[in-house]
């Protein structure tokens, strides 16, 4: 499936608060659904969702079942220095999906 | 047999002016609570912009034609309209991918003979289906996209509905997002968009209801907690929250005959491809929202 997709402000000036947007294709299966033999399907799911800047975490969650497929998180962090985001999303099966993004900071 | 019994609200079709007035009340207060909303948060908080003229009605009706668009709920609605929160872009990044992979012995992707899909696909999503002299019936975009693969890359078809072909479909569509849809249904395509409306006319199903029965005569009101919309199809394949996933028209279309208690066909059959044309003429004019967001 498609990549993971993030909105980071390329550039921004130190101290300021940026939004960042992150979106990713994820069936999230809730492990409550049945499918047309009556077979339960296992829960497939994100647990976990990081973002580290310049590898200091500043952004984390846990989720649980109940959150739609595709999941879109939006948060907020303070723009401190120039360096490179990272972001971790594990799933169930122990799958990392990863991705990152440049920011500049004047 | 005895006479079906008429149920109250089934007595007198409400004059059209009348429901027509109606709609635009609505819509008035529709749009002034986005407003007052809107003020509200700017007064709050100082930090969001301001709200985007995209959200407008107008560019979603066209004379009594109205897309799915303008029965969504303001979130909704702001969801489709953001490039990067609409869902449906996810579809177009793998399409996107998928148009410049080469996939079979020939070592010929679609971008080896149609180039740049923004100047080669511009205009496509709107013109399809259409009749085709080689099958002699009409084809759609996913046969098309389809028959491509076959003949000129001497690949594999995609999978009716599979993530592959909804991803090019959807590629495909993006380049003609927000032109009017005008589908041809004279000449040759002429019978089969009659059979297109007499499916559509048709009574079926246990519940014994016609697609007209509720996308035409009873658009805009309830049905349990829905508005029920006019079944437009310039949207798709759509992003459907019902199936947390996106979807073509012959998924759609299948759903529906499921929701009457009617055997669906298959998809890509020719009965839903007719079909397909005559909904397609029903919006013409509407703008192409490839790939929108529904309920």
């Amino acid at each position: 499936m498609a990549e993971p997709r993030v909105r980071v402000p390329s550039t921004v000036k130190q101290g300021e608060i940026i939004e960042i947007k992150t979106l990713l294709s994820h069936p999230m299966e809730t492990g409550h659904s049945r499918d047309v033999y009556g077979k339960l399907i296992p829960r497939y799911i994100i647990h976990t969702f990081t973002c580290t800047y310049n590898g200091e975490e500043v952004f984390r969650a846990d989720w649980h079942p109940a959150i739609a497929a595709n999941p879109y998180l939006a948060f907020y962090t303070v723009a401190t220095e120039s360096g490179h985001l990272r972001f971790e999303w594990i799933d169930d099966k122990d799958t990392v999906y990863a991705t990152e993004a440049e920011i500049t900071v004047v | 047999m005895q006479p079906r019994p008429r149920l109250p609200w089934c007595e007198s079709r409400p004059d059209r002016r009348w429901a027509s007035a109606r709609v635009l009340v609505s819509l008035v207060v529709i749009l002034g609570a986005a407003c007052t909303g809107a003020g509200l948060l700017l007064a709050g908080e100082g930090l969001r912009p301001a709200p985007t003229q995209s959200r407008q009605l107008s560019p979603y009706t066209v004379e009594d034609r109205r897309s799915g668009y303008s029965y969504l709920s303001e979130e909704n609605q702001r969801l489709q309209d953001d490039d990067f929160a609409n869902p449906g872009l996810l579809w177009v990044e793998q399409g996107r991918a998928l148009w410049h992979q080469a996939d079979s012995t020939t070592g010929m992707s679609c971008a080896s003979c149609h180039g740049d899909a923004t100047v080669s696909m511009r205009g496509m999503r709107t013109r399809y289906p259409h009749f085709d002299s080689q099958r002699g019936k009409l084809i759609n975009l996913e046969q098309q996209i389809n028959r491509c693969r076959e003949q000129r890359m001497q690949a594999l078809p995609y999978p009716y509905e599979s993530e592959t072909l909804l991803a090019l479909t959807t590629f495909v569509g993006w380049q003609s997002r927000g032109l009017p849809t005008h589908v041809s249904i004279d000449g040759p395509a002429q019978p089969f968009f009659e059979a297109g409306r007499a499916f559509y006319m048709q009574r079926r199903g246990q519940l014994d209801l016609a697609c007209t029965h509720c996308h035409d005569q009873y658009a805009g009101q309830r049905l349990r907690g829905d508005v029920i919309s006019q079944g437009q199809s310039n949207g798709f394949p759509i992003y459907r929250h019902t199936w947390q996933t996106l979807g073509s028209t012959h998924r759609m279309f299948a759903w529906c005959n499921t929701s009457v208690r009617a055997e669906p066909s298959p998809l890509g059959a020719d009965e839903y491809v007719n079909l397909e044309l005559f909904v397609a003429w029903r919006g013409r004019g509407l703008p192409v929202e490839t790939p929108a967001v529904r309920r």
